[in-house]
C-alpha cells in the first residue's frame, strides 16, 4: 500500500517540479509549485508527521504560493517568458552539467548509505518517535524545551521580516521628488 | 645624586621643548637666556655628579642608570640607560661647561638676527644629543646621539640657508658624516652577532672572548665611523665647509664638542682594542698623525680666519686620533679636554673679529686689532700660545704627553707630529700676527670695537681656562696625573706604560719646545718682519687643501656616480622591478578576475552550485566506505 | 532502516532528484519570481529528506527541522517578494539578468 502512495506521490512532486521549471507563464509555475508542495505533504503523511503535512498545505500551498500569485498579479510580470534564449553565454549547458553533478554526487551517498558521511543515530527518549504520544506533542515538548532558544530566534526573525518588508516596499517620501507625494498611495 | 644623572640630559633636552614651544614668543633675548640656563643646569648637574662620584670607591666608579626600556624586540632589547663613569662624567662636564659659555656667548653674537630664537633651539637640541651620545650605555644609544648631533651639525651649519653655499655646506657635512656612520653602524650589528648585545658593559665583559679578528673588524669599522665625525683623513672634507655656520657653532660643534666625538668612542672602547690585531691600532695611530701633518700643512696658507682654525681642528683631532693608537687614552682626554678649551676660545675670539669687521672673515684685511680690541687680542694669543705648544699653557703639557707616547710607540710617529707642531706654531702666529698686528689693512668704513660683556666674559674664562687646564694631568710625579688616576676605571688597565727615562722625556718637552720656538719666530719673520714674502710660504697647493677635496670630487663625480647609477638602476630595475612585478601580476590577475563578477545573479548562482558539487565530491573523497 | 517496507534510500533519491531539478531551475530561469519557487522546490527536498531520515532514525528532530526551514522558508519568500516588488517599482519588468550593478 504505502509503496504505491509513494510511487504516485513521487511522480506528482517531480512533475510539478518539471513543471515548475519548464512553465513559460509564471501564473502556471506556481499551480505547478502547489502540485508538488501537495505531493510532499503527502509524503509527510506517510512518514506520520501529520503536523507537517498541514502545516505544509496551509502555510506553503495556502499562503507562500498566495503570495507570490498575489506579487504576480500586484507588479504584471505574468507575462510569459521566453524560455529558449538565453543571453548569458554558457549558462545553461553549464547548469544542466551542475546540476547532473550535484544529483550524481547526492545519489553516491544515497547508494553507499547515508551514515558514511553523516554518522546517523538512533535517537531515544523524549526524541523517540515510537512512543504513546502524538506526532504534535512530541514536536512540541522538543520544540519547546531542546529548542526553545531557537523558537524565541526564530519569532525574532519572522519580526525583522515583517519590519523588513514594510520598509523595502515602503514608498518613501523623496524630498527630490519634483511632484507632491500622493496621499493615501503608500 | 647619582641616580638624578639623567638630569644632566634632561635640562637641555627641556630647554629644547621649551624653546621650541615658546621661543618665538619669548625671543630676543629671553629665548637665549632660557637656554644658556638649561645648559648651565646641565652643567652643575655634571658638577654634582662628578662629586658624587669622587666620593666612591674608584673601583665602584661605574654604573648604569636605566631610564626605560627602549627597543624590545624579542631576545634583542636595548635599555635606555646612562653610563655613568669617568670618562662619561669628564666628557659631560666639559661638554656642559664649554657648551654654556658658547651659548652665553651666543647670545651676544646672534644679537639682531631674525632666527635668534630657532638658533638656541638647534643649539639646546644640539647639547641634548651630545650628552646622550657621551653617556649612553650602549653603542645603540650613542649612535642615537651620534645621530642626533649630525642632525643639528647639518641644522646649524646651514643655519643662513638662503645662501646656497651655506646650505650645501652643510648637505655636504651631513651626507659625508653617512659615510662614516655606515661604518659605526656595521660595527654595531657585527658586535651585536659576536656578542648578542651592543651595551658597553657586556662588550667590555665579552671583549676577552672575541676572536682578535673579530675585534679588529668592529675597531675598524668604529673607526671608519669616528674618522667621519672627528674629520680624520680622508673624511676630513666636511669640516672646513662647516666653517659657514655662525662661529658658536663653529666653536661648539665643530671644535670643542662634536668633533671629538670620534676620540671619545675610540677610547670607550678601549677594551676591544686591546684585543684587536696590532696592525688596527698602529693604523689609528698612521691615519691620526697623518691627518695631523696634513691639515696642518692645509692651515699654513689659509686666509679665511676660520678655515685656519678649521684645519687646525683637524690637526688636533690628528694627535688625539695618534694618543688613541699608541694606547695614550689618558693623553687623548686630557688634549681633547685642553683643546675644547683653547679652540672655543680661539673661535670665539675670531668670532668676535668677524663680529666687529662687520662679517669679513679674510685675514688679509685685518691687522693691528691689538689696540682696538684688547681683551679678545689677549685672550687670544692665550689660546695661540696654547695651541702652539708654549709652556706652560694647556696645550703644552697635553700635546707634549702625546708626543711622548708617539716616541715610546715609534720615533716615526713622534718625527711626524714634532714637524706637525712646528707647523702649527707657525700657522697659529701667521694668524695671530696677520690679525693683531702689523697694520690696519680693513677698509675706513669698518670700526672695530670690542664686544659687549656678553661676549668678553666667555672668552676670559676660557682663556683662563687654557691657561691653568694644564694641571689637570702634569707629568712630574704619579700624584699629579690626576686626570689619569681618574679615568683609570674606564681603561680597564689598557693605558699604555711610558717606557721613557725622566730625562728623555725632558729632552722630548725641549725639543717641542724648541719646535713651538721655531714656528713662532719663522712666521714672526716672515709676517711680522717681512724678511721673507708670504707667497713663498704660502705654498697653492696648500691653500687648495692638497686638492683632496677636487679629488674626491673627481671619484665621486666619475666612476663614483657611474657605481651609483649602477647600484640604482639594479634597484630600479631587479629589486623594484620584482616588487613591482608581484604587484603588476596581480594587478593583471585581478582584471582578469574581475570578469568572473559579470553581476549577473544566476552566474554566481552557477559558481555556488559549482562550489558545492566541489565541495561534495571532497568529501566523498575523504569519506571511507 | 525500513520504513513501512519502504528504504529510506527511496524517500532519498526522490530528494536528490527534486532538489536537482530545483537547482537546475535556479539556473535556467529569469524570472525572479520562478526562481524563487525554484528555491521553495530546492528546500521542499531537504525537507523531504529530513522527515524520512527522522522516521527511519525514530528520532522526531527531523520534523524539527522542517518546522524551522518553514519558518525561515516564509521569512525568506516574505523578504524576496518585497525586493522584487521594490525592484519592479524602478524598473518594470525587470528580470533578474537586468539588475547587474554588483560586479567587478
Amino acid at each position: 500500500m504505502s509503496e504505491a502512495v509513494f510511487v504516485v506521490a513521487a511522480v506528482i512532486i517531480l512533475a510539478g517540479a518539471v513543471g515548475v521549471v519548464a512553465s513559460r507563464n509564471p501564473v502556471h509555475a506556481a499551480l505547478f509549485l502547489v502540485q508538488t508542495l501537495v505531493g510532499v505533504a503527502v509524503l509527510f503523511v506517510l512518514n506520520d508527521a501529520h503536523f507537517l503535512a498541514a502545516v505544509q498545505v496551509v502555510v506553503y500551498a495556502g499562503a507562500i504560493v498566495i503570495l507570490f500569485l498575489f506579487v504576480i498579479m500586484l507588479l504584471g510580470v505574468d507575462k510569459a517568458e521566453e524560455l529558449r534564449v538565453e543571453p548569458i553565454f554558457g549558462q545553461r549547458p553549464l547548469a544542466v552539467v551542475v546540476g547532473a553533478a550535484l544529483a550524481a554526487a547526492l545519489a553516491t551517498v544515497v547508494v553507499a548509505g547515508a551514515d558514511v558521511l553523516t554518522g546517523l543515530r538512533r535517537a531515544g527518549g523524549d526524541r523517540a518517535l515510537d512512543g504513546e504520544a502524538t506526532d504534535i506533542e512530541r514536536m512540541g515538548r522538543v520544540l519547546f524545551g531542546e529548542f526553545a532558544l531557537a523558537v524565541e530566534i526564530t519569532a525574532a526573525l519572522l519580526t525583522v521580516a515583517v519590519v523588513g518588508a514594510v520598509i523595502l516596499t515602503r514608498r518613501s517620501p523623496r524630498p527630490e521628488a519634483t511632484e507632491a507625494p500622493v496621499s493615501g498611495d503608500a | 645624586m647619582l641616580d638624578a644623572a639623567w638630569l644632566i640630559c634632561a635640562f637641555p633636552l627641556a630647554g629644547f621643548v621649551v624653546l621650541l614651544a615658546l621661543g618665538r614668543r619669548l625671543g630676543e633675548p629671553r629665548a637665549g637666556w632660557v637656554a644658556t640656563g638649561a645648559m648651565v643646569g646641565a652643567f652643575v648637574s655634571s658638577v654634582a655628579v662628578f662629586a658624587a662620584l669622587m666620593g666612591r670607591d674608584p673601583a665602584e666608579r661605574r654604573f648604569v642608570v636605566t631610564l626605560f626600556e627602549w627597543v624590545p624586540a624579542g631576545d634583542f632589547s636595548v635599555d635606555a640607560g646612562l653610563l655613568i663613569d669617568p670618562l662619561s662624567v669628564t666628557m659631560a662636564l666639559f661638554v656642559t661647561g664649554v657648551g654654556a659659555l658658547i651659548h652665553l656667548y651666543a647670545i651676544g653674537y646672534m644679537h639682531g638676527d631674525g632666527d635668534f630664537s630657532k638658533f638656541f633651539v638647534y643649539l639646546n637640541l644640539f647639547a641634548f644629543s651630545m650628552l646622550v651620545l657621551v653617556l649612553g650605555d650602549s653603542l645603540a644609544l650613542t649612535f642615537l646621539g651620534w645621530e642626533g648631533v649630525g642632525v643639528c651639525s647639518y641644522l646649524l651649519i646651514s643655519f643662513w640657508f638662503t645662501d646656497e653655499a651655506n646650505a650645501s655646506a652643510g648637505k655636504k657635512a651631513f651626507i659625508t658624516n653617512r659615510v662614516g656612520d655606515w661604518g659605526f653602524m656595521l660595527a654595531m650589528f657585527w658586535a651585536f652577532g659576536a656578542l648578542g648585545s651592543v651595551r658597553y658593559l657586556d662588550l667590555f665583559g665579552g671583549a676577552d672572548s672575541l676572536s682578535s679578528t673579530t675585534a679588529t673588524a668592529i675597531v675598524i669599522l668604529l673607526f671608519v665611523g669616528a674618522a667621519g665625525k672627528s674629520a680624520q683623513l680622508p673624511l676630513y672634507i666636511w669640516l672646513p665647509d662647516a666653517m659657514a655656520g655662525p662661529t658658536p657653532v663653529s666653536a661648539l660643534i665643530h671644535a670643542a664638542t662634536m668633533v671629538t666625538a670620534g676620540v671619545y668612542l675610540m677610547v670607550r672602547v678601549n677594551p676591544l682594542i686591546a684585543v684587536a690585531d696590532g696592525w688596527a691600532p698602529d693604523a689609528i695611530a698612521w691615519v691620526g698623525v697623518a691627518t695631523a701633518l696634513f691639515a696642518a700643512g692645509a692651515a699654513m696658507a689659509q686666509n679665511d680666519i676660520k678655515k685656519v682654525l678649521a684645519y687646525s681642528t683637524i690637526s688636533q683631532l690628528g694627535y688625539m686620533m695618534l694618543a688613541v693608537g699608541t694606547g695614550a687614552y689618558v693623553a687623548a682626554i686630557f688634549h681633547m679636554v685642553t683643546h675644547a678649551f683653547f679652540k672655543a676660545l680661539l673661535f670665539l675670539g675670531s668670532g668676535s673679529v668677524i663680529h666687529a669687521l662687520d662679517g669679513d672673515q679674510d685675514m688679509r684685511r685685518y691687522g693691528a686689532l691689538r689696540a682696538a680690541m684688547p681683551v679678545t687680542a689677549a685672550t687670544f694669543i692665550v689660546g695661540w700660545l696654547a695651541i702652539a705648544g708654549v709652556p706652560p699653557f694647556a696645550g703644552f703639557w697635553s700635546k707634549d704627553e702625546i708626543l711622548a707616547y708617539a716616541f715610546d710607540a715609534s720615533p716615526a710617529l713622534w718625527a711626524v707630529g714634532i714637524v706637525t707642531a712646528v707647523l702649527t706654531a707657525f700657522y697659529m702666529s701667521r694668524l695671530v700676527f696677520m690679525t693683531f698686528y702689523g697694520e690696519a689693512r680693513h677698509g675706513d668704513d669698518a670700526h672695530p670695537h670690542e664686544p659687549s660683556g656678553l661676549m668678553t666674559a666667555p672668552l676670559l674664562v676660557l682663556a683662563a681656562a687654557a691657561v691653568v687646564a694644564g694641571g689637570l694631568n702634569l707629568p712630574f710625579t704619579k700624584h699629579l696625573h690626576f686626570l689619569g688616576s681618574w679615568l683609570e676605571p674606564s681603561l680597564f688597565a689598557n693605558e699604555a706604560h711610558l717606557s721613557l727615562g725622566g730625562g728623555a722625556q725632558w729632552l722630548l718637552a725641549l725639543v717641542s719646545m724648541a719646535g713651538a720656538a721655531v714656528g713662532i719666530a719663522g712666521a714672526a719673520a716672515v709676517y711680522l718682519q717681512n724678511r721673507l714674502p708670504a707667497e713663498r710660504v704660502e705654498w697653492p697647493a696648500a691653500a687648495r687643501a692638497f686638492y683632496v677635496d677636487e679629488m674626491w670630487t673627481r671619484f665621486v663625480g666619475g666612476p663614483g656616480r657611474r657605481a651609483f647609477e649602477g647600484v640604482a638602476a639594479f634597484d630600479a630595475n631587479v629589486v623594484d622591478g620584482a616588487v613591482d612585478g608581484v604587484g603588476r601580476s596581480v594587478r593583471t590577475g585581478g582584471a582578469w578576475l574581475r570578469r568572473v563578477q559579470s553581476g549577473f545573479v544566476r552566474s554566481y548562482a552557477l559558481l555556488t552550485a559549482a562550489g558545492a558539487v566541489a565541495l561534495l565530491i571532497w568529501f566523498l573523497a575523504r569519506a571511507s566506505f | 532502516m525500513d520504513l513501512a517496507g519502504l528504504s529510506v534510500g527511496w524517500y532519498l533519491a526522490l530528494s536528490v532528484a527534486l532538489f536537482a531539478i530545483g537547482g537546475v531551475g535556479l539556473l535556467v530561469r529569469r524570472n525572479p519570481l520562478v526562481m524563487f519557487m525554484c528555491v521553495e522546490l530546492m528546500l521542499n527536498a531537504v525537507n523531504v529528506a529530513f522527515v524520512a531520515l527522522g522516521a527511519g532514525l525514530n528520532d522526531v528532530g527531523g520534523q524539527v527541522a522542517v518546522f524551522f526551514v518553514l519558518v525561515v522558508a516564509a521569512t525568506e519568500v516574505v523578504i524576496g517578494l518585497a525586493l522584487v516588488v521594490a525592484i519592479n517599482r524602478r524598473r518594470a519588468g525587470a528580470t533578474a539578468d537586468d539588475v547587474t550593478l554588483l560586479k567587478g
